[in-house]
């Protein structure tokens, strides 16, 4: 349970994907100028990575490592399963709850190229994670993914109303007010 | 094609499209390994390597790919060029393939290559697409090179493992830490930014004094 717990304080803040491990940066720079759209692209990803964290270790550990193939069929194994799973969770949404599908619908394609999918999916593998608490580890990331980007949105909704020398405007403004942030998170790394 | 249209292509991407300054693709290496100039090289090079080949194989493989599913078709090309490029490093240069460690098979989620395949390689002829591979490729690296050799030289004092500090220079830990990845990163957007606009504005004021004359 203490284990479990670690997992996921870890994942949530103290190894933060954003600010510590710098993994899902373009969704986190792409889709953060309004904290609506920044909130529906971290459920998406929650829904995602916590699916793909089971599927993953079912793979490694029923196919790939009895085969003998973890080597090098590992990366082709685990992006084509995020793929897939991005477009079962699409069609399963889009039958069965059609609000949830309209919520997350935009984000889902553009999730299989988000770096923290695949990302967890090789955390889990290189720390040797069992299934729990590969799953576990999935969810506390994608939270702590989800808070980073809805915390940066509403800085930058602020940002955009503000009076910036004109060439801070856009991304280098928005990268240093990262940077501060991602500095604050560092506070939190003596906390396990 | 001309030469001279190939060597635009490869300019294209280390000026006027560069990946990392003009179009922001590629963010997470970019800031991840950027601590020291030779992980910034090695990542740019192994980048190059699998966006040139796979540029290469998409392009060639353009007609036989069906519309629809070419999103799957380009991930199965991209991440067996990766997987190369991983298993190469472990046996030819395990120091560095440790430093990128999970970074390297990330570079099948580089947004960099899915961009290129989809708005290049896959309209493109294959000697037009391996030089455009090979421009956004160095485009990347001298962005990372530059960016991890100003980070290691404030973090550490050293460029290259290399002192080039003076002795007495005491290191400033924040530079390589991930807030500091951040923050230089954009105050080099900042300066970029900054040079294009004056050269653009440069340009401006030449055409017009030529209208004028």
């Amino acid at each position: 349970m203490i284990d479990i717990m670690k997992i996921v304080i870890g994942g949530v803040l103290v190894n933060n994907f954003i600010m510590s491990k710098f993994l899902g940066i373009c969704p986190f720079l792409g889709v953060s100028k309004k904290s609506g759209t920044a909130f529906g692209m971290g459920m998406a990803v929650t829904f995602v990575m916590t699916i793909a964290s089971f599927f993953t270790w079912l793979i490694e550990h029923y196919i790939l490592i009895p085969l003998g193939l973890n080597a090098f069929m590992q990366t082709i194994a685990f992006i084509l399963v995020i793929a897939s799973l991005v477009q079962i969770v699409e069609l399963v949404l889009k039958k069965l709850s059609r609000s949830l599908y309209q919520a997350l619908g935009v984000y889902l394609p553009l999730i299989t190229t988000n770096c923290a999918v695949l990302g967890v999916a090789l955390l889990n593998s290189t720390e040797g994670y069992t299934l729990v608490q590969s799953v576990v580890n999935g969810f506390g990331s994608a939270i702590g993914f989800t808070l980073a980007i809805v915390l940066f949105a509403f800085i930058r909704e602020r940002l955009a109303t503000s009076n910036m020398p004109k060439w801070m405007e856009g991304f280098p403004g928005a990268l240093i007010a990262a940077g501060l942030m991602s500095l604050a998170f560092q506070g939190f790394s003596g906390l396990i | 094609m001309s030469k001279k249209s190939l060597g635009k292509i490869f300019m294209n991407g280390i000026i006027d499209e560069n990946p990392t300054f003009r179009l922001l693709l590629g963010m997470c290496p970019t800031l991840a390994i950027s601590t020291a100039a030779t992980n910034g090289l090695g990542m740019g090079l192994a980048a190059t390597f699998v966006l040139v080949f796979s540029n290469l194989v998409i392009s060639l493989l353009r007609k036989v790919i069906p519309e629809k599913v070419r999103i799957p078709s380009f991930v199965v090309v991209i991440a067996s060029f990766v997987t190369m490029i991983d298993l190469l490093l472990k046996a030819f240069i395990p120091s560095l393939s440790e430093s990128l460690g999970m970074y390297i098979p990330l570079i099948v989620v580089n947004c960099i290559i899915f961009a290129r395949a989809e708005s290049f390689a896959f309209k493109n002829g294959p000697i037009e697409s391996i030089f455009d591979g090979l421009g956004m490729g160095l485009g990347f690296t001298i962005a990372l090179t530059i960016l991890s050799a100003i980070r290691e030289c404030i973090g550490a004092g050293t460029i290259f493992g290399m002192q080039v500090m003076p002795a007495n220079y005491q290191p400033m830990a924040f530079a390589v830490m991930p807030s500091g990845g951040f923050i230089f990163l954009g105050v080099l957007l900042l300066i970029v930014n900054g040079l294009m606009s004056y050269v653009e504005k440069r340009k401006k004021e030449k055409e017009e004094e030529e209208m004028m004359l």
